[in-house]
């Protein structure tokens, strides 16, 4: 393929590994970013975000559009309340000490896991995507009567992944509105300033914090659900993309939703394009170095503040 | 923190020389199976203790110490593998690499702190674990290699003999523990406790933070790439899975459990977390779960890890 | 305990078993006791050996990345179990399996295989798949001196770098699997290939294999495509397929797999290549799940054909019967519970081999471990039977490793239809090591 349409094929998958993955960070940006804690088991609450749609979707049986808005709708509040839960019974007696934060939520992560393995299984199992064409995307060439529209071999990408790129905009359009402009999401943001005088105004900080938590695993099992038909739900899902949630996280800078958003971007069109001019091993060796090297230089991220 | 007066040293250089001593009782009377683990927990402990220098003592959390156990762990089985080596100069090799690359990593890393810090540590991990399978044609990447039995002798003893596994283990595991207390009980490490508790004060005494702390990394690498040569060594196999992630999370979690802090912490820790696995693997295919649970309940209830609450509730004086 | 000493006619032909007997000092009992089981409806004969069961420790990959092939190794080794025990167990002691999860992970491996020799006792360490398993704990075997059966289809015991304890009788190698394919594919498919494997050492195996096998038969590996482990998504991949290209070759393995295909079929569209895959891509999975339709008329390397064929075998009948999966390759209870057809037959082969082995050497207990050993190094010929119902099999005692047929079927209408059967001459390769001279 020629480079042109090859680095449009690279930029469409890569735009729709980062709206996954954006989803994905901003949940950990959230927790992290609010109640200031590492959390190990992010990546499996993406897995059980993944596991439960393919539950739901079998379960209702349906037409494959209504099984995954099903599994839309209430794979993510699910666990959401899982994470809820896990956050009153567990980090809150430990009081958010980033340590115990650490052990704890590895546990979690082993518990998750086994769990998931004991009910659902080791297999990888897919969901059918509530509609999916085909699509071929023209690219242009110049012939002797001017610029003229071509379709090259190869080069398309499918409904569903233009769909799944539509959805992360439309969300994160409205946990920038949630944040921005309710009354949650300021609690939010004063809880994340300074959590002591949100406590001294009155602010259940607990409650927040159990929320905020809830929140975070919630958009992580979004992002579960929505790269579900494009992937499987297995049990061991989780681990890559939470490093990668982790390095866009801190990439971006803490505590900043538009450089969550922008890191997201850089590295999941990246990954799309690098792979293009290097063999792929080679590739994630440059791509991982350059992460590293970004935060040597500029540790606060591109958007954190220095000394956040 | 403890204050070292004169018998709380005596105490605690009885206490670390008996325990040594202990395991080399252990070596006559313990049944093969457990002769055996222990052998391995040792030499993992090496590991943790070298882990625990730069996390329980500095107050540096690193995600990428599995860089340095794979450094010793590939410096030692490479030039074993293709320059063919003796044992002796390759485990030399191991130290060597480990140290290199601590003393780079450090360089770099160290001009970032907190979770940017976790983060770099965890990003070259990532590489050198790529780089293990990127570089298969030497290493065969993920599926590793042997380390034939006639090259694991070490001056003229043969390392796959139990009981002289068991005792190099001890040798390797009594000498990271010297080394560690010393280090606790000498300035550096008075230094390197200050800087955990309070950077900001200690750069106003006036200390070098920065030498500091690079010491700290290159020691505490080169401890965990010993660690990582050995177990290359005594137990015959290099493969790229001892550089992924997982094994750096080890470590931490060893140290944790057993007391990041604490002389003996790592040792605890590595024990516990073996056996929890071992006999709950006995119990159920789910022990992975049982796991799960045995750290949830210990990072509520022990949160200072096994030794640390020890040394928080009785014995203060332990280092 | 009354067992039957009866044994179907056509069970492992194991060469010069008199003269192994002859080698055991007890003699006379062993005489007795070869005598005994090679008659018909004895009923009860004397205990000559203890009637302590023969433990045989499993190493199975209960968690961790091989999980999905456990479960069916399991269930495998549990149905060959069951079989060997109903037919009076091995020298008349009843089997019994000691399970232990390594993880998937090399150094747990070695834990476990001290485990079952040191704690458990067990006569034999059996049962591995993934080859870095196999390479972390088979050292600890040597070690140990416990017989390590592994089921791996690694080139790994083959290759000399493991030990004399280390054997590999009931599953070819990657290697020989390979190069069988290159015939049928050059003179079927297409003389120009490009592969795509995953960039770790299985693929790199399949891609130099396959490779040296191609050019011996004229054709053209066009380009190589490696792919990094743990990808998740692959049509930025597909862009580098050569157009000129007449087949492609593909051995994706992982939970991936189902991604890779959708993809490969949305990229080609209705205008594909040959295509030619190895089934490692598709075991457990149903070939009936939405985004595989993409693989009609496609083929596909099957270790055993995961289909009843028209010409299935009575023997591959009474297998599927014992061990619990219906004539699509499925679990009887359960249609979408799909095997892993290709590879777990290996745990039943290899335990009639360990059966046999024993039987030969007169195996009473951890003593005799060598001379279990040499009685396997020793077997050459295993005709296809109930022991061996996924074909004949030709033992090379010197390298631990078996040969033996491979099978090559295409999609037709959902299901895979035997297309081709390779001869096992096509499957051999020269020696690379000999075990037989290295000492106990």
């Amino acid at each position: 393929m020629e480079l042109g349409p090859y680095l449009i094929l690279g930029l469409l998958e890569g735009l729709v590994t980062a709206a996954v993955l954006s989803l994905m960070a901003l949940g950990l940006s959230l927790v992290f970013g609010v109640m200031r804690v590492v959390n190990v088991a992010h990546g499996e609450f993406f897995m059980v975000g993944a596991v439960l749609a393919w539950i739901i979707a079998n379960a209702v049986d349906s037409h494959p559009a209504v099984n995954f808005l099903a599994a839309l709708l209430l794979a993510p509040p699910a666990t959401a309340l899982l994470a809820a839960i896990a956050d009153r019974l567990v980090l809150k007696r430990v009081a958010y000490d980033p340590e115990r934060t650490i052990v704890a939520t590895i546990g979690l992560l082993y518990i998750i896991q086994q769990v998931t393995l004991m009910t659902y299984g080791p297999d990888a199992r897919p969901v059918e995507a509530p509609f999916n064409h085909r699509l071929s995307i023209p690219f242009v060439e110049w012939t002797e009567s001017g610029m003229a529209l071509y379709w090259p071999w190869g080069l398309g990408t499918t409904s569903y992944k233009l769909a799944v790129i539509g959805a992360a905009v439309l969300l994160l359009g409205a946990i920038w509105l949630l944040m921005t402009r309710t009354r949650i999401g300021l609690v939010m943001r004063a809880t994340q300033l300074d959590s002591e005088m949100a406590r001294a105004f009155a602010i259940p900080v607990d409650r927040v914090y159990a929320a905020v938590f809830g929140l975070g695993a919630g958009l992580a099992a979004l992002a579960g659900v929505l790269i579900v038909p494009i992937q499987q739900a297995h049990y061991l899902m989780g681990h890559d993309p939470l490093l990668l949630s982790f390095i866009v996280v801190i990439i971006g800078g803490l505590g900043s939703l538009p450089g969550t958003v922008v890191a997201a971007l850089l590295i999941g069109i990246s990954d799309g394009m690098i792979s293009v001019f290097f063999t792929p091993t080679l590739a994630k060796i440059i791509a991982t170095l350059g992460v590293a090297f970004v935060l040597i230089f500029r540790p606060q991220g591109l958007f954190g503040r220095k000394g956040l | 923190m403890s204050v070292f007066f004169g018998s709380d040293l005596r105490k605690s250089w009885t206490l670390h020389i008996g325990v040594i001593m202990l395991l080399f009782a252990l070596q006559f009377i313990l049944p093969a199976y457990h002769h055996g683990n222990l052998a391995r927990i040792m030499v993992l402990t090496c590991y943790a203790m070298g882990y625990n220098i730069l996390f329980g003592y500095t107050g540096l959390l690193s995600l990428g110490h599995a860089l340095f156990f794979a450094s010793g762990m590939y410096g030692m089985s490479l030039t074993v593998q293709h320059l063919g080596w003796s044992a002796g100069p390759a485990l030399l090799a191991g130290l060597v690499a480990g140290f290199a690359v601590a003393l780079a990593i450090g360089l770099l890393a160290l001009r970032t702190a907190g979770v940017a810090f976790m983060i770099v540590t965890l990003m070259f991990a990532q590489a050198g674990y790529l780089a293990a399978l990127y570089f298969g044609e030497y290493t065969r990447g993920d599926e590793g290699f042997v380390i034939q039995q006639s090259f694991r002798q070490l001056a003229g003893i043969n390392l796959a003999d139990p009981t002289n596994r068991y005792f190099a283990a001890l040798i390797l595991f009594a000498i990271c523990v010297f080394v560690s207390l010393r280090v606790v009980q000498a300035g550096f490490g008075r230094v390197l406790v200050a800087i955990r508790e309070n950077e900001e004060r200690t750069r106003m005494l006036g200390y070098d933070i920065h030498r500091h702390k690079l010491a700290a990394v290159v020691l505490s690498g080169t401890m965990s790439a010993a660690a990582g040569a050995a177990y290359g060594l005594l137990f015959g196999y290099a493969g790229a899975t001892f550089a992924s992630v997982q094994y750096s999370i080890f470590p931490l979690l060893w140290v944790l459990l057993g007391g990041a802090g604490t002389i003996l912490g790592p040792f605890v820790g590595t024990l516990f977390m073996f056996y929890l696995i071992d006999l709950s693997s006995g119990l159920t295919t789910a022990y992975m779960l049982i796991a799960g649970f045995a750290l949830v309940m210990l990072t509520l209830f022990a949160p200072q890890g096994l030794v640390g609450e020890l040394r928080r509730r009785a014995l203060r004086w332990l280092p | 305990m009354t067992k039957s000493t009866e044994k179907p006619a056509a069970d492992n032909a194991v060469k010069r078993p008199d003269r192994r007997k002859a080698l055991k000092t007890l003699a006379a009992t062993s005489a007795l006791a070869a005598a005994a089981s090679s008659m018909p409806l004895f009923g009860r004969y004397g205990q000559v050996h203890s009637s302590e069961p023969i433990k045989i420790g499993f190493q199975v990959h209960r968690t961790g990345i091989g999980a999905a092939y456990g479960r069916w190794y399991d269930r495998t080794t549990k149905a060959a179990v069951k079989k060997i025990n109903d037919e009076g167990g091995i020298n008349g002691r009843p089997v019994e399996i000691v399970a232990e999860d390594d993880g998937t992970d090399p150094k747990r491996g070695a834990e476990v295989v001290e485990k079952m020799a040191t704690q458990h006792g067990c006569d034999i360490a059996f049962g591995t798949l993934f080859s870095h398993v196999v390479i972390g704990s088979a050292p600890r075997a040597g070690e140990l001196k416990i017989p390590y059966f592994v089921v791996s289809e690694g080139h790994h015991v083959a290759s000399g770098m493991l030990n004399r304890y280390t054997l590999q009788p009931g599953i070819t190698d990657v290697k020989s699997q390979v190069q069988a394919m290159a015939p049928f594919v050059n003179s079927t498919l297409g003389k120009k290939v490009t592969m795509i494997y995953p960039d770790f050492a299985f693929g790199h195996d399949h891609r130099d294999y396959f490779s040296a096998a191609v050019a011996a038969q004229g054709g053209e590996v066009v380009a190589k495509v490696a792919i990094p482990p743990t990808e998740t998504s692959f049509t930025k991949y597909f862009p580098k397929i050569p157009r000129n290209t007449d087949v492609i070759y593909h051995v994706m393995v992982g939970p991936a797999v189902l991604t890779f295909v959708k993809e490969m079929g949305e990229f080609f569209g209705n205008s594909r290549p040959e295509i030619f895959g190895f089934i490692d891509s598709l075991e457990a999975v149903d070939l009936a799940s939405p985004g595989l339709e993409f693989l009609e008329g496609t083929y596909f390397w099957e270790g055993n054909p995961r289909y009843a064929q028209a010409n299935q075998s009575d023997y591959d009948k009474a297998y599927r019967k014992a061990v619990g999966v219906d004539a699509n390759g499925a679990s009887v209870s359960d249609p979408k519970d799909v095997s892993t057809y290709a590879h777990m037959f290996g745990c039943w082969e290899t335990l009639h081999i360990v059966k046999a082995g024993m039987e030969a050497s007169g195996y009473a207990g951890a003593g005799d471990r060598a001379k279990l050993i040499e009685a396997v190094e020793s077997m050459t010929s295993m005709p296809h039977s109930y022991a061996h119902p996924q074909g004949a099999k030709e033992f090379n005692g010197k390298t631990h490793q078996t040969f033996g047929h491979q099978y090559i079927t295409r999609v037709e209408n959902g299901r895979l239809v035997l297309a081709h059967t390779t001869s096992i001459e096509d499957t051999y390769y020269p020696d690379e090591t000999d075990y037989t001279k290295q000492s106990f």
